[in-house]
């Protein structure tokens, strides 16, 4: 393709229509792949997949949340294949990795708390389950704490440019992946590789339409810089809409979607894979939010990212996924709402769990704080 | 009086941020040196929601944006 068609390509992804078609695609899509087998108001889930993910490798034991996800595999080569092509492959890193790490590590914890990461919320509450309206809110108090140390100075450093092998390790951890989803091998009795035979782990859109999901996700991703961390934060910080207009495309497109496919069921009691203890949502996600917001992306754009050669990006994804472990080793994730012979039982998280929020809360104000380049 | 930012190797949403501060202190010209594309594509919607002119120029290893009142 000649140089100028690759400049009006990238300048129609950074227009407000880029956006827009990126968020509508990711909502149309996600409630497609719930239709075709994904877990409900789960048609895509960056923080519920990565868990998956952390189960069928063995870092966590809990027999329903074990699964490779293709669609993250997808987002994370999508992103790859976008940034060679447009020229946009950098490796790069360096900056406060292991900060980035247990930020990960803890805004896992706080996702899996309210049961999703902001994708997932959204995609719940354009399924009619309000309890994402709860952790939505959450989610914009964590956003809207961090702005206050960004306007403070906050930074957690220059990136450096490095050597493309750096760039190359989250997409060939992928392929790596791709091939352990394909071959299914099982390295000792009773061993991994995990699979979830119930439960949602158990529940997934055919391998190959999932990965091409992820595949055209992850390319318009990469061109658009879809965030949705980066949508409430830039409204807050400098009322600017851009990726906000993605989000709310996306809200639209997948409930619309969701009424076309008949998966739309209004309520907070015993909504799928989700539980209505409001306090615990809140503050799952208002911790969720602000480690999100002091890595500078939602686990999503982190993914993407990790693809285009950012290897800090890279680390935060490990970061998660190791969080994943802790979060279902320690019995610290959310229990889903449940209907026991016609009467519900609220789920929530331990007291483990509630303790694990507020260090990870404590631990956030501490990097954020600490973290300040001179104003 | 002109301002000069080196905003390369900063993530979102750092380079926006000393922009806005620089546009707000009305020095003008404002020249930002950054080294995504992403950054490029923040910073130049930011100057222009504050009604500034940007021009952008490809460096060897980065760009160069000059913001205009």
């Amino acid at each position: 393709m000649p140089q100028n068609n690759y400049s009006k390509l990238t300048a129609f992804f950074a227009s407000r229509w880029g956006i827009i078609l990126i968020g509508a695609v990711i909502g149309i899509l996600a409630p497609l792949l719930q239709r075709l087998g994904n877990p409900p108001n789960m048609g895509i889930c960056a923080a519920c997949f990565e868990r998956d993910i952390a189960g069928a490798l063995g870092l966590h034991r809990a027999g329903v949340v074990q699964q490779i996800r293709p669609e993250l595999i997808g987002f994370v080569l999508g992103s790859l294949i976008a940034a060679l092509l447009f020229r946009e492959f950098r490796a790069r890193g360096g900056s406060a990795p292991l900060i980035r790490f247990v930020l990960g590590a803890f805004a896992m914890i706080g996702a899996l708390t309210f049961l999703g990461c902001p994708w997932r919320a959204l995609l719940r509450l354009a399924g009619g389950d309000m309890n994402a309206v709860i952790g939505l809110i959450g989610l914009a108090t964590g956003i809207g704490v961090g702005t206050l140390f960004l306007r403070r100075g906050y930074s957690l450093g220059r990136a450096q440019k490095t050597k493309a092998a750096a760039g190359w390790v989250m997409p060939l951890i992928m392929i790596g992946l791709l091939l352990l989803a394909l071959f299914r091998p099982q390295f000792s009795e009773g061993g991994a590789i995990f699979f979830s035979v119930k439960g949602p782990g158990a529940m997934t859109a055919p391998l190959l339409i999932a990965l091409g999901a992820g595949l055209l996700i992850g390319f318009l991703a990469q061109r658009t810089r879809f965030c949705t961390m980066g949508a409430i934060r830039d409204v807050i910080l400098i009322r600017d809409y851009h990726l906000m207009t993605g989000v709310v495309a996306l809200v639209v497109a997948a409930f619309i979607t969701n009424l076309i496919l008949g998966q739309v069921g209004f309520g907070f009691a015993a909504q799928p894979i989700s539980h209505s203890n409001h306090l615990w949502n809140f503050l799952g996600m208002v911790l969720a939010g602000q480690a999100f917001l002091l890595a500078g992306g939602c686990p999503g754009r982190q993914l993407f990212l990790s693809g285009e050669g950012d290897s800090d990006a890279g680390i935060f994804v490990l970061g998660m996924i190791t969080g994943a472990g802790f979060a279902h080793n320690f019995a610290l994730a959310g229990k889903p709402d449940r209907m026991v012979e016609g009467v519900l039982q609220v789920g929530g998280i331990s007291g483990y769990g509630m303790v694990a929020v507020i260090i990870g809360l404590l631990v956030c104000v501490a990097i954020g704080l600490s973290m300040r380049e001179r104003v | 009086m002109s301002q000069k930012i080196d905003a390369c190797g900063l993530s979102c949403p750092q380079p926006v941020l000393l922009v806005d501060r620089a546009i707000a202190n009305a020095d003008f010209p404002v020249e930002v040196t950054v080294d995504t594309v992403t950054a490029v594509e923040n910073v130049r919607r930011l100057a222009e929601n504050r009604s500034c002119r940007v021009t952008v120029e490809e460096k060897e290893d980065g760009f160069e944006l000059l913001i205009e009142q």
